[in-house]
């Protein structure tokens, strides 16, 4: 069957805050771009980010991007490589200040400069005392920015198609990637999208997780479309659990909460971080204050009949601290428990948050192919669904908007440079769009199982298996079930047939990719026998940089793990060696 | 403790269906199934995978699940089960086409959006850094910048759905004015100018049903009656 083509320069898969950004750079330069979306962009989750985008302005006390690198490099355990992190943070006050410009509304000092507050892990002094760094828009800075940046698309007339969805990548014999195909949700009809470049910018996929602070859509679209096509993925054993998701709910409550003054207690009343990050306290990293908080729980310290969440106090930062600077949090927390935290302490539990890994590229976006890192032509990639790796093992708070911006920007700038040494289209391969049809073909079968049934048995493996604390047995379990639960993935039906909108076959396509990357996950957790940032293992308490500090790359084909080293060479400045992580 | 709920919910196929109809259908609440989305969710995975909507964030932050809930719009994510009366009566949002169920067509709304040109005009050198604002100037932006365009005011307004494609309803006129307010933006008279006719803005009779059902307690009204109150100052 011949399917539809449409032609462009350049596509960008995504419309959050990385595919906007890039998007705009492209649009701006005159590139012939389509950005596609399964939801209206300014739905995207880049728009529940809450407490804020880092950059070293040193608008409150003394800073700058060498200290910011610093924490960027510790925080991500040394598993970061060095020249992206150099990259992004001294961009950072540039990528920021642009956003104003684009009419970002941030909060303001008295002085008129942009508003910025503590956050974990961000410290003055390589690590000395805690710094203001994080711009803010209340808690609403990711929504904040996520329109700020749509809307200076309209401006730039960005050629938008909403409610599409990508569904596999066309490379053809050389490798080179020359387009997508993808669902036109309204119609049914599939398309093959020719593109001398293709951008992905597909977020996240916390929904690999029971419980998760991320959207419905958030289900790994990027990393399964690229592991279909064969390319790895790296360093995807490391998930961010953010220590406070609301109980039950899942929803976050921002990590700003502590940065303006918000601590944790146990069932004693008892502030515990004190106990373990003495000089951070409650603003130590994240991975450190998850773990702290699940030791507490798992010790009997927890709060509630079932003794399984901890409290996150502010009252006493008072009503109109609140009210000012954390409205949202104070209507979620109203929402979803009925609980005032004007009044009473949030209950609050590690929830699924961040995924650290993602499609490999280098810091001008460019996505890299295995362990010698050879460039994959036409292919891009930014923010979360990429891995640059700025985040190393854990990612710092408010470092990921950061991100899309910094890298958006870079990617379409290479894909800029890139396109204009393509005069022509590279051919399409033969029967481009079949594969993606014969995927969908399977869905339509009479026979087979419901995809909410294997999405909640992955949901529930996954929560079981590879959560914040992994030990071998139970790592080596979840790869057995997890495995099982793949080949289930391979029967999944939908029982309703029709064509337009149809949101079924939506899910359906999602959960094979959520699937992918449940998979690449529990595989390369289970093998790497050192605790580094947020993977966590019981069995082995310490980071093992002899034989460990080294990226994952994992390949769908045989479930095949390999190893490539991390970048030290910095772009201008020294090498920071691996120390100690202490906060 | 577990317990049924009944729902009547708009139901329309285009390609299998002559008209829309509603269809009744009971599903068992959780103790964890709060909201109304919850419900919805469950309904679509364990009872009947064709029935369509949108949602993303289930947090009430992307404006995806706006619905008609016992007659009155509103976000499904942030409706709470217990305050509803039964059956649940569920129906698209009013006033645009409807493509499937409750997903409806959402162009005219975003482009009455579009056109009031919803970005900060500046066309001045900027600094190297940070433009300058005072918290003055940025409170003007509080109660406007949390708009989720989830467009439960804009299709609430009678004066929007007899004129969908003149008037620019709440959401849209909530904008103009975050632009007009912003102490950054340099266009005040051109957009002033846009909006000094007969439907763009003066279509708007007051009515307020869109500050009844804005999710995130925004004043579109207000908003609008600034908007008047601009352009009387400049005339004088
Ligand atoms: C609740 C929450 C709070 C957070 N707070 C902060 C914070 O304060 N500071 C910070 O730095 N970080 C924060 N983060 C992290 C950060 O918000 C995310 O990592 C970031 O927004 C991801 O942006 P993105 O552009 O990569 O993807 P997203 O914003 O998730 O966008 C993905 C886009 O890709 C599209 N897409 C996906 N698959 C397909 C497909 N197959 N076809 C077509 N389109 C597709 C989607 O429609 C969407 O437009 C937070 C995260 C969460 C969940
Ligand atoms: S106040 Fe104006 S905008 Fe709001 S519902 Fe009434 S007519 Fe519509
Ligand atoms: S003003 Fe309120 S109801 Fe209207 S679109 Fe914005 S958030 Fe929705
Ligand atoms: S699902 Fe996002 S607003 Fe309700």
């Amino acid at each position: 069957m011949s399917l539809p083509i449409l032609k462009f320069d350049a596509v960008v898969v995504g419309g959050g805050g990385a595919g906007l950004r890039a998007s705009l750079q492209l649009s701006e330069a005159g590139v012939k771009t389509v950005v596609l979306s399964k939801v209206f962009p300014t739905r995207s989750h880049t728009a529940a980010a809450q407490g804020g985008i880092s950059a070293s302005f040193g608008n409150s006390e003394e800073d700058n991007w060498h200290w910011h690198m610093y924490d960027t490099v510790k925080g991500a355990d040394w598993l970061g490589d060095q020249d992206a992190i150099e990259f992004m943070c001294k961009q950072a006050t540039d990528a920021v200040a642009e956003l104003e410009h684009y009419g970002m509304p941030f909060d303001r000092l008295d002085n008129g400069k942009i508003y910025q507050r503590p956050f974990g892990g961000h410290m003055a002094d390589f690590g000395k005392k805690p710094v203001r760094r994080a711009c803010a828009v209340a808690d609403r800075t990711g929504h904040a920015m996520l329109h700020a940046l749509y809307q200076r698309n309209v401006k730039a007339q960005t050629h938008f198609f909403v409610e599409w969805m990508a569904l596999d990548l066309i490379r053809d014999k050389a490798g080179d990637v020359v387009g997508v195909t993808a669902l036109e949700m309204e119609t049914g009809q599939v398309y093959i999208i020719h593109a001398k470049a293709v951008l992905f910018a597909t977020g996240g996929s916390g929904r690999i997780y029971q419980a998760s602070t991320n959207a419905f859509i958030n289900t790994g679209d990027g990393v399964g479309m690229a592991l279909r096509a064969g390319l790895p993925v790296e360093d995807i054993e490391f998930w961010q659990f953010h220590p406070t998701g609301l109980a039950g709910a899942g929803v976050l409550i921002t990590e700003g909460v502590r940065g303006e003054g918000g601590y944790l207690l146990n069932a004693n009343g008892e502030r515990f971080m004190e106990r373990y990050a003495p000089t951070a306290k409650d603003l130590a990293s994240r991975d450190v204050v998850s773990r702290a908080m699940q030791v507490e729980i798992n010790e009997g310290r927890g709060c509630g009949t079932n003794k399984d969440y901890v409290l996150l106090k502010l009252d006493h930062l008072g009503a109109d601290v609140i009210d000012q600077r954390l409205p949202g949090i104070r209507e979620i927390s109203i929402q979803f428990l009925g609980i005032d935290p004007v009044k009473q302490p949030i209950p609050v539990v590690p929830t699924c948050h961040y995924m650290m890994g993602g499609i490999p590229t280098n810091y001008k976006g460019e996505v890299l192919d295995g362990v010698d890192e050879k460039i994959v032509k036409g292919f891009y990639a930014a923010g979360e669904c990429a891995c640059a790796s700025v985040h190393g093992a854990n990612r710092l708070g408010t470092n990921s908007l950061l991100d899309l911006v910094v890298f958006g920007k870079s990617a379409g700038n290479s894909v800029i440079e890139f396109v204009k040494t393509m005069s022509d289209h590279k051919e399409l391969p033969e029967n481009a769009g079949q594969y993606s049809l014969e995927r969908m073909a399977k869905l339509e079968s009479t026979t087979g199982e419901k995809v909410a049934d294997v999405r909640f048995a992955m949901q529930v493996c996954m929560q079981q298996h590879a959560s914040v604390f992994r030990t071998q047995k139970v790592l080596d379990d979840g790869v057995m079930k997890m495995r099982e639960i793949y080949e289930r993935a391979k029967n999944v039906v939908i029982e309703d047939k029709s064509t337009v909108f149809n949101t079924a076959r939506v899910e359906a396509l999602e959960f094979l990719n959520t699937v992918e990357v449940a998979l690449a996950t529990m595989v390369a957790a289970a093998a790497r026998t050192e605790s580094r940032g947020a993977h966590a293992r019981e069995d082995f308490p310490d980071r093992n940089d002899e034989v460990w500090m080294k990226h994952t790359l994992y390949y769908r084909d045989g479930q095949k793990l390999e190893y490539k080293e991390v970048h030290t060479e910095p772009l201008t400045v020294d090498y920071i060696p691996p120390a100690k992580r202490v906060y | 403790m577990a317990k049924k709920m009944k729902f009547s919910i708009y139901r329309y196929n285009p390609e299998k269906d002559a008209k829309p109809y509603f269809k009744d259908i009971e599903v068992e609440i959780g103790d964890h199934d709060k909201k109304l989305l919850n419900a919805l969710v469950k309904i679509k995975d364990d009872l009947d995978d064709s029935l369509s909507f949108r949602r993303s964030c289930r947090e009430g932050v992307c404006g995806s699940d706006a619905m008609s809930i016992n007659g009155r719009n509103g976000l499904a994510c942030l409706t709470d089960l217990a305050d509803l009366k039964e059956p649940v009566v569920l129906a698209p949002i009013p006033g645009l086409p409807v493509i499937r169920d409750l997903i409806v067509d959402m162009t005219q709304f975003f482009h009455q959006y579009n056109s009031i040109k919803p970005y900060v005009i500046d066309d001045r050198p900027m600094p190297e850094r940070e433009r300058l604002q005072s918290p003055e100037d940025r409170k003007e932006l509080d109660g406007v910048i949390e708009c989720i365009l989830c467009a439960c005011c804009s299709t609430s307004c009678p004066s929007f759905w007899w004129n969908p494609d003149k008037f620019l309803g709440p959401a849209a006129l909530l904008h103009a004015y975050r632009f007009l307010a912003d102490s950054r933006d340099q266009a005040t008279n051109e957009r002033l100018d846009d909006l000094n006719d007969p439907y763009r803005l003066f279509r708007c009779h007051t009515i307020m049903n869109c500050v009844d059902v804005c999710p995130k307690h925004l004043n579109p009204t207000k908003a609008i009656s600034r908007i008047k109150e601009t352009m009387l100052a400049r005339q004088v």
